[in-house]
């Protein structure tokens, strides 16, 4: 699904080159529900960028759903971000002016779905987050996690292939935050492939697989033995 | 794409309505500019206008020059000819169509006795004026070569002039007293006055009051009615002692046109007033080369300055303040937009593509473009009716709102508000993406 080979992601000025990631190597399958860890820095959100294809590599090859992704312009670029990904935000980023459907339609207005099988998508979506009687509220009469429900409602109405999430209960609070990752487990059960950012040693144990990074390069978790034992601790007092 | 459209056009109302100090900014700087250029434009378009589109390349004001160069201005013989020479062009009838012409104006004496006498201005011509300019008739038509030849007492008058005195009935046929003199009526014409007054530039009367009367120039040289308009005896001129001193001399009065329809009759026309200016000289009456000139209608416009600078001045001025309108309206759509850049970049992550971040942002450039062209209707309807305050009043009543300047404001709004939306869009385009994703 997701395969990045030898990637590297450099940043440029006149006088520094800054390698966010180096000789960069991943390979998620269909249904995975992956965690990316790393410390602040590390290169994590640089990666989710790449693969969201929100942003251009240096070098090396990115392959997502069988298709070279290097040489795409903007357009098919923003065809595919629309087709087959679906971001979850940490700051849920909903658009203020539009009402909990309007933002849901967002990406379906892009796809140029007609209006009877937007409405469709939109209200299975937010049914499926336990929010389809907010649909005309705005995202400023929403609390946090209802707002991250809703974000989340927007990239499911698509019924991308993967589910790029970055830091989805970075911004709520405990309760709320199980809420949330309660809900991305069930949409992985139901067979997405999930792709999540995170810090946290709790969430991360919570998916099938870690990938850590550090200094923009994969490593073995067991090279940061103290994220490493939070991580199996958190397994550990998993009710699951 | 129609429904895209349509939603964009949503979103763009939805927009300004979040904003309406700075929406209110932009749509008044849109009109206040369009409208004064509207304002401005709709009196340049009453003065520049082709006063006779069918026919303005095929009608010719000879010009004859009488005086000398030391006399000419810029070398340009005068703009009128004297009887001796309008009379040679007549009788030489080079043209297939030939008129002169010389403003008169005429007490009009009402047989009714209790109605006072007034004064109706026309003109003394030839003819062959009512074919070769296309005079409209509701009654009767003009008059013909024999009423030329026998300088008969006949008048065409306007339909103005005969609802005044015959309540608009036909009255071709019937007589009405002029300076004391009985004129049959041969034709009424219909309300007919192009502006500018092309065919007599030379009396300043370019925008004046329309035409009541016309008659016979022969009838009015035969009858010693003077011209009521200008006459030019040059520096030293004088204009003669008596009514033959001055038909002999070299004062200017006569507008003289002919209607050629081939370049080879304006090459011939051109080659016999070179010829009689030649004839002219070796006869001793000129002691110069010949200067003539022979031009149509919009070149002797041109020549006669019929646009008045302050029409061409206030309009550039105009345009130059829509301008700064305009790039205070991308100033004031920048600040919006950018405003905005964590939508904008909340939407490309979500299949956004450039092109609908464009459509998106023009969309809504082109609603504010939209209002600012209906506030600057309201503004262009208002400033219709200052005019008068600096331009000369028979000027500042030519310039209308019709449907055309009604269209054209609207367009004028919104084309210009879209392109100077470009900029602000481009940059609206730029976000990336990627940001919103490394801001959080």
């Amino acid at each position: 699904m997701l395969k990045m080979t030898h990637l590297s992601k450099v940043y440029r000025t006149e006088v520094v080159e800054t390698y966010a990631l180096r000789d960069f190597n991943i390979n998620v399958s269909e249904g995975e529900f992956v965690a990316v860890t790393g410390p602040s820095g590390s290169g994590k959100t640089t990666f989710l960028t790449i693969a969201g294809l929100l942003e251009t590599f240096t070098g090396g090859q990115y392959h997502l759903d069988g298709v070279e992704v290097s040489n795409l312009n903007d357009n098919e670029r923003s065809r595919i971000r629309n087709e087959k990904i679906g971001f979850i935000f940490q700051a849920f980023n909903l658009i203020p002016d539009l009402n909990v459907f309007d933002n849901v339609e967002v990406p379906l207005r892009y796809r140029g779905m007609k209006a009877p099988e937007r409405k469709e998508r939109i209200m299975n979506a937010l049914e499926r987050v336990g929010l389809a009687s907010r649909s005309k509220h705005y995202p400023a009469e929403l609390s946090g996690g209802q707002q991250q429900r809703v974000a989340i409602a927007r990239a499911l109405a698509g019924s991308p292939r993967l589910l790029l999430a970055d830091e989805p209960t970075g911004n709520l609070d405990t309760q709320m935050a199980r809420g949330v990752m309660e809900l991305l487990e069930e949409i992985h059960r139901e067979g997405a492939t999930i792709v999540m950012v995170t810090h946290d040693p709790e969430l991360a144990a919570r998916a099938q697989r870690n990938v850590h990074i550090i200094d923009g390069q994969v490593v073995d978790l067991a090279e940061d033995p103290r994220f490493h034992q939070a991580v199996h601790a958190a397994r550990a007092n998993s009710p699951a | 794409m129609s429904g895209m459209f349509v939603h964009n056009l949503r979103l763009g109302v939805a927009s300004l309505r979040r904003n309406p100090l700075l929406t209110t900014l932009m749509i008044m700087s849109i009109g206040v500019g369009v409208a004064a250029s509207m304002v401005t434009y709709a009196v340049f378009r009453a003065v520049s206008g082709d006063p006779i589109p069918e026919k303005s390349a095929q009608l010719f004001a000879p010009q004859i020059d009488n005086r000398g160069p030391q006399y000419n201005h810029h070398g340009e013989p005068p703009d009128a000819l004297n009887y001796t020479d309008a009379m040679a062009l007549m009788r030489a009838h080079k043209a297939p169509r030939q008129t002169l012409l010389f403003q008169v104006g005429l007490s009009v004496m009402p047989d009714d006795p209790h109605k006072m006498p007034f004064k109706a201005l026309g003109y003394a011509t030839y003819g062959d004026f009512f074919t070769m300019f296309d005079v409209p008739f509701q009654y009767g038509s003009g008059w013909g070569a024999e009423e030329d030849d026998a300088r008969d007492a006949v008048v065409v008058i306007s339909r103005s002039l005969n609802k005044k005195l015959f309540g608009g009935e036909n009255s071709v046929g019937r007589r009405i007293n002029l300076d004391d003199r009985q004129y049959r009526i041969v034709g009424v014409t219909e309300n007919w006055d192009p502006k500018p007054r092309f065919f007599d530039m030379f009396s300043g009367n370019a925008y004046a009051m329309p035409s009541q009367v016309y008659i016979p120039f022969t009838h009015a040289v035969a009858q010693k009615i003077d011209s009521y308009g200008n006459n030019n005896c040059g520096m030293d001129g004088k204009r003669g002692e008596d009514w033959d001193s001055w038909l002999r001399g070299e004062c200017v009065w006569i507008s003289p046109w002919v209607e050629l329809d081939t370049p080879e009759q304006v090459q011939a026309y051109r080659q016999f007033l070179d010829g009689y200016a030649q004839e002219q000289r070796r006869a001793g009456r000129f002691n110069w080369a010949p200067n003539n000139r022979l031009r149509d209608v919009p070149a002797w416009l041109d020549s006669e300055h019929a646009v008045p600078p302050e029409s061409r001045i206030s309009l550039s001025l105009a345009l130059g303040f829509l301008v700064i309108c305009l790039v205070n309206t991308i100033g004031l759509l920048l600040a919006k937009f950018m405003r905005r850049a964590p939508e904008i970049g909340v939407r490309r992550a979500l299949g956004a593509s450039r092109a609908d971040i464009y459509r998106q942002f023009l969309a809504e450039a082109g609603m504010v473009g939209l209002a600012g062209g209906l506030l600057g209707l309201v503004l262009t309807a208002l400033g219709m009716l200052g005019i008068g305050l600096v331009f000369e009043p028979q000027i500042a009543k030519l310039a209308h709102l019709d449907f055309a300047l009604v269209l054209l404001t609207l367009l004028l709004a919104v084309t210009a508000t879209v392109l100077a939306a470009f900029y602000p869009t481009w940059r609206a385009a730029q976000v990336q993406p990627a940001w919103q994703l490394k801001s959080n």
